[in-house]
């Protein structure tokens, strides 16, 4: 442990690129980051993610500790109660060299939003500081730290991005989703009308105004029909769940997909 | 009915208003190409977003110092400062100084400072005849509705609307919709009141401190007309309006124009600064600026939240904004609609428009497009902050809150907790879906939800580190 700590290659993450990502010796420790909402409502994502993590020779480490960023409660203004959770996460998570998480918007959390939360408390200001930029959401991971975009994952389908809002305005990840895309055979990858639209999810948003939320959503759905895909891939499960619940209910044949879920699908 | 309660009713009327909706796509559409082709014509757009954050932080830090510096060099060329405190004391003063003047009828620009002390109702109620002379103003008065819009006040109407109320209300042709015969037709109504009326109320853009000057754009020229041919001129404004250096309106004209409408410069841009001297042949004899504070320099307080008083009013974070486009402006019933609107209303009117924080995904458009960098939706969060430390929630919010924060103190309870209610909703049978018997109601009512899963991850993870035989889970994806 001590050694693999002390070696350049763990400290500079652009010396990472360097290094195969099939030599399990050289490859990153990963910390599991599963959102509560995957461990509880999509674990198949969490199950796709270490599936593709593995195949890119991570060792991979799930802190049973983990429960919940605190972002149900921040979002919705309970800033004790959220940074409580805050430290209990931040002790789970203390020491990891990488932490990999499938949600652009509970990365944002951790990312953006702890800094703000510990504002004022020395020790917990300094703790976020070391954990907090160790973050990163599952594309931004493979592509940037790892230095990898082509999985060799097969996938003869048409297929359209969602950009979360997190993800695209607190985080600034665009194009990683894309590149990675871009490398799967067979996949055509397609540009939707607005595909950087809210889907109108929110989290209490949508049930507190359930009409609004699910307009907002048709008009994803809308523009996804119009654009004759067959999956929507995105970054973020409640993205998905949102245009998901919307898309059930309609007699299109688009369905939704984890970013994650499409690689290790394609990799089977 | 409470402001809340009438929000989330018109907003999910409004939500469901097809032809509503495809008026606004359109306008908006409109707007997104000007803008677009606008936002071009600057070097380097957002560098200019930057200073112009600069400046206005900058303003809005010392502002004090700032307008006190307007009103000693606007004083000194003969205008009067009022300082109001609150919408009761500016209404207060315009009256008054429309009783000394004997003013029977009074001539508007657009402004939504005097939408925000219902200043228009105020004049009615003392007998005085207010004419709104922007068009679109004049539009939603003739209708008796408030702007729908803080640029442009009559986005929900079609040509077609506006064609049949003209018919109705100012005789023209039932057949008659071509633009240009319909402004003719306003323009022929207003012409009169212009010359006839008493006193002239404009709103300002900018006020600037070093020079003493207020700043007005506008693309109609009634403005010019207000303050020009009354004898009597009112500006009333807020005290955020202002800008340190008559430079600082080389950025911000075009900044406003651009984000605002998509325009290079709006067409007619004013400064005024005094009322008529002696051997001026035109211009008002009086010049009354109206200085309004009405909550803002408790706004001005909290150094987090200061950042909303930057706002120019340029109207771009209500067009990005998901939620405006799907509810509309008059859902809100509020001054100013939209993320603006959303962020600042709890903090000038008070808890009763908690909700409006509430009612946003967070998306983040508005700040993207906001031309002085406002963190809107950082902004929105905040205000959700104090509702909450208040204890202004409701009783159910708090127990979900309280029950999660129970929940995610200890792991294992956590994981017993989740597996309970997989449980309870995995009991829940497939004729309920979206019934009232539904637990998922408030979801399942417009959305299907996935079947909860048999085993959360951390099982899963547990059982396949214990050993390779485990079984695979069944998918439901």
């Amino acid at each position: 442990m001590d050694r693999r700590r002390r070696s350049p290659l763990r400290r500079n993450p652009r010396l990472v690129l360097w290094t195969s990502v099939n030599d399990a010796t050289r490859a990153p420790e990963v910390a599991l980051f599963i959102p509560c909402f995957v461990d509880q409502v999509t674990p198949e994502i969490g199950r796709d993610l270490v599936s593709v993590l593995e195949r890119l020779g991570c060792r991979l480490r799930f802190p049973e500790g983990q429960t919940c960023c605190g972002q149900p409660a921040f979002n919705a203004g309970y800033r004790s109660q959220a940074r409580a959770m805050m430290r209990h996460f931040l002790d789970v998570f203390d020491g990891a060299e990488a932490i990999v998480c499938p949600s652009g918007s509970c990365t944002a959390m951790a990312r953006r939003f702890y800094a703000e939360l510990a504002a004022g408390e020395a020790k917990l200001e300094e703790q976020a500081r070391q954990v907090c930029p160790r973050v990163y959401e599952f594309s931004e991971f493979v592509v940037r730290r790892l230095g990898v975009v082509d999985l060799g994952a097969k996938f003869p389908h048409r297929v359209a991005v969602h950009d979360g809002c997190h993800m695209l305005r607190e985080l600034r990840l665009k194009q990683e989703p894309r590149e990675l895309l871009r490398r799967v055979e067979g996949l055509e990858l397609v540009e939707i009308e607005d595909a950087e639209r809210c889907c109108g999810f929110g989290g209490s948003f949508s049930i507190a105004y359930g009409m609004v939320s699910e307009a907002m959503a048709a008009r994803k759905a809308d523009a996804l029909e119009a654009s004759g895909v067959e999956y929507v891939a995105a970054c973020d499960p409640s993205c998905l769940l949102q245009i998901g619940g919307v898309l059930a209910r309609r007699p299109g044949r688009v369905r939704t997909l984890h970013l994650a879920s499409l690689l290790a699908r394609g990799l089977e | 009915m409470n402001p809340a309660s009438r929000f989330a009713r018109a907003a999910a009327s409004a939500a469901g208003d097809a032809e509503l909706a495809a008026i606004l796509r359109r306008n908006l559409a409109t707007y997104d190409q000007a803008v677009a082709a606008g936002r071009g014509r600057f070097l380097d757009w957002e560098a200019a977003r930057r200073r112009a954050q600069a400046v206005k932080r900058d303003a809005i830090a010392h502002l004090d110092r700032y307008l006190e510096e307007f009103e000693r060099r606007i004083t000194a060329r003969g205008a009067v400062v009022h300082w109001a405190a609150d919408a009761a004391a500016a209404r207060a003063v315009i009256l008054a100084l429309a009783a000394r003047h004997g003013v029977r009828q009074v001539v508007k620009s657009k402004s939504m400072v005097s939408e925000e002390i219902h200043l228009r109702e105020a004049f009615e109620q003392a007998g005085i005849a207010a004419l709104e002379t922007d068009l679109g103003e004049y539009i939603v008065q003739l209708r008796n509705e408030p702007p729908y819009h803080i640029v442009t006040p009559a986005m929900h109407l079609r040509r077609e609307h506006i064609a049949a109320l003209f018919h109705q209300r100012l005789g023209t042709p039932a057949s008659e919709t071509s633009p240009e015969a319909l402004v003719r037709a306003a323009r022929r109504e207003m012409r009169q009141r212009f010359v006839s009326a008493g006193m002239g109320v404009t709103g300002a853009n900018f006020l600037i401190a070093d020079h003493g000057l207020v700043a007005i754009t506008e693309n109609e020229g009634n403005a010019r007309l207000c303050y020009s041919l009354p004898p009597v001129q009112v500006v009333l404004t807020g005290i955020e309006k202002l800008l340190p250096r008559l430079d600082d309106l080389a950025l911000f004209w075009p900044l406003l124009a651009t984000a605002g409408t998509g325009q290079p410069i709006t067409c007619y841009s004013s400064l005024l600064g005094g009322p008529r001297r002696e051997n001026e042949p035109d211009g008002p004899r009086e010049l009354h600026i109206v200085l309004l504070d009405n909550g803002r320099s408790r706004v001005l307080a909290d150094a987090a939240q200061r950042e909303l008083l930057h706002c120019i009013r340029c109207g771009a974070c209500l067009n990005a904004c998901p939620v405006f486009q799907t509810v509309g402006g008059h859902a809100y019933a509020t001054t100013y609609p939209g993320p603006i609107g959303a962020a600042l209303t709890p903090l000038l009117r008070g808890p009763a428009y908690d909700h409006l924080a509430y009612a946003t995904s967070l998306c983040g458009a508005c700040a993207e497009v906001c031309p002085v960098r406002i963190e809107i939706h950082h902004q929105l969060l905040r205000d959700r902050g104090h509702a909450a430390a208040a204890r202004r929630r409701g009783w159910s919010e708090r127990l979900e809150i309280a029950a999660l924060a129970w929940a995610a103190a200890r792991p294992r309870r956590f994981e017993r907790a989740g597996r309970w209610a997989r449980a309870l909703l995995r009991r829940r049978p497939d004729a309920v879906d979206g019934t009232r018997l539904d637990l998922l109601r408030p979801w399942t009512r417009y959305r299907q939800a996935p079947p909860p899963p048999p085993q959360a991850f951390r099982e899963w993870w547990r059982r396949r580190a214990a050993g390779p035989a485990a079984p695979p889970p069944e998918k439901n994806a």
